[in-house]
């Protein structure tokens, strides 16, 4: 199966901590997906892609992905 | 309190980088290699599918394409294997604060004070190479010990994702049988003049007298039998600790061979510019200059020379450097590399002794020129001022990006 890095714009909320809630990722095409909940925030390398990067554990509409942030970028790895 | 120092080992670590980058690569035949074009066509690292083809590391890339010809050479992307050196060191940091690196792809940790916490030297050593794996697609040897140089060794000797325990029973059955050229500080000389004394393995460089050691290779030779015996008691610095710093020196590999003094003399001086530079940020001052020559038949001489007085100058450096090039190289082959380096450093204004010379005036003189220079260059730039025999030089790579600006030449008689 094979994947690329798609780049996408996300909406964050920073804490007093200075920690990152992602609350919503679009898409290339424009489309909005809200983040229903964050489970899991670590180091992982994006296996299908390449890299290393903070890697988001996220629900969107009840389905679990990951989201990853590698210096100040975010992306998503989507099957060609 | 027996001391437990782990030594970690990032496998084929540029290569295994680029691997994890563009997980196509993953098991292929892959080489980190260096530019062609600059003549850095050398092999910095490979994958195991391509050491079994038996490409090796140092040999040129047509040599290892004629081994291998699938092999794919990718160029290398220092920026991110300082990245994930930085973030390999994050991971120790999780252990200990006691981290000393070697290089950019291995470290030692000593995790004594860490068992409490983590329960057994088992746990850390397979939570940190499920880490590497995990978190940067990676994997790591990892060699554990009472002390450095057996800590290092068993990570040579463990392979990919393993673990090589030495402990003070096991390690004569362990280290003594192999070649003693496996002993870190054992080089390609040092072991070439041990075969030459009957001594092919550490256990019979273990068994001669350290006295006689000492008599035939001096300090170093002490340093070996204790090395040999299992008795090295160095320790492992801090987290962060500032490490002595003993030399400063600067290489490159020319795009085209040097042929005469006078090409050499202006690679010198770009040489020279950033030891000088680096001298300058580090506040220190050479009393020593050092240069290594590599000609295009690719033997390597390397010598040193004292300087007058403890110096900074490029200019100083790059004459020095020149000076004990004369005196060595006989000019049989071209020169294909050229290194200097400062040495025998000592913190800047250290007082010295005046002679009657005049040799302190002069150098009194050059370095208000260079300090003036280095000046000129902050308020307006790199490019402000530079070595006008250097604008027509073509042989030595630009070292960033662009020519080096090199301080200015000036005949002080």
């Amino acid at each position: 199966m094979k994947c690329r890095k798609v780049f996408v714009r996300v909406l964050a909320e920073i804490d007093e901590q200075g920690s990152v809630h992602p609350k919503s990722v679009t898409w290339e095409d424009g489309r909005e997906f809200l983040i229903d909940k964050v489970t899991r925030v670590q180091r992982a390398c994006a296996s299908k892609t390449g890299g290393t990067a903070i890697r988001y554990s996220i629900y969107i509409g009840g389905r679990q992905t990951y989201l990853y942030e590698d210096e100040g970028k975010w992306f998503v790895e989507s099957r060609v | 309190m027996k001391r437990i120092i782990i030594h970690s080992d990032m496998n084929s670590c540029y290569a295994s980088i680029e691997c994890s980058l563009n997980p196509e690569l993953k098991g292929k035949a892959v080489a980190v290699g260096g530019s062609v074009e600059n003549r850095h066509g050398i092999i910095l690292a490979k994958t195991p599918e391509a050491k079994r083809c038996g490409v090796t590391t140092g040999e040129a890339i047509w040599q290892a394409k004629r081994k291998c010809p699938d092999l794919i050479v990718v160029e290398p992307h220092f920026d991110i294997y300082y990245k994930y050196s930085r973030l390999a060191k994050e991971i120790y940091r999780r252990y200990t604060d006691r981290i000393e690196p070697m290089g950019l792809d291995e470290a030692w940790c000593d995790i004594t004070g860490s068992l409490l916490l983590f329960g057994s030297v088992q746990n850390i050593t397979d939570e940190i190479r499920k880490a590497f794996k995990e978190e940067l697609g990676i994997t790591v040897s990892i060699g554990v010990s009472y002390n450095k140089i057996f800590a290092k060794l068993g990570s040579d000797l463990a392979g990919c994702d393993e673990v090589v325990t030495i402990t003070e029973d096991n390690y004569k059955d362990v280290v003594w049988p192999l070649p003693v050229s496996s002993i870190m500080g054992v080089g390609k000389n040092t072991a070439a003049k041990l075969h030459g004394y009957g001594i092919k393995t550490v256990g019979d460089l273990a068994k001669r007298s350290p006295e006689w050691l000492k008599l035939v290779f001096g300090i170093h030779g002490e340093d070996m039998w204790r090395y040999a015996n299992g008795l090295d008691t160095s320790a492992v610095a801090f987290d962060g600790q500032e490490r002595e710093i003993k030399s400063i020196g600067h290489g490159i590999t020319c795009k085209a061979d040097l042929v005469n003094d006078d090409e050499v003399w202006k690679v010198f001086l770009a040489l020279a510019q950033n030891v000088s530079k680096r001298l300058k940020e580090e506040k220190a001052e050479a009393t020593g200059v050092q240069i290594a020559i590599r000609d295009n038949e690719l033997s390597n001489l390397q010598c040193q020379c004292e300087t007058d007085l403890p110096t900074q100058s490029a200019f100083e450096i790059a004459k020095k450097a020149l000076e004990l090039f004369r005196k060595n190289y006989n000019w049989r082959r071209d020169v294909r590399a050229l290194t200097v380096r400062a040495i025998n450093l000592q913190q800047e204004n250290t007082p010295v002794q005046l002679d009657f010379s005049g040799e302190y005036k002069r150098s009194e003189k050059q370095k208000k020129i260079d300090d003036t220079v280095m000046s000129l260059r902050e308020r307006f730039g790199k490019d402000a001022v530079f070595n006008c025999c250097l604008m027509t030089e073509e042989k030595a790579p630009d070292m960033d990006g662009k020519k080096s600006p090199l301080p200015v030449r000036i005949n002080m008689k």
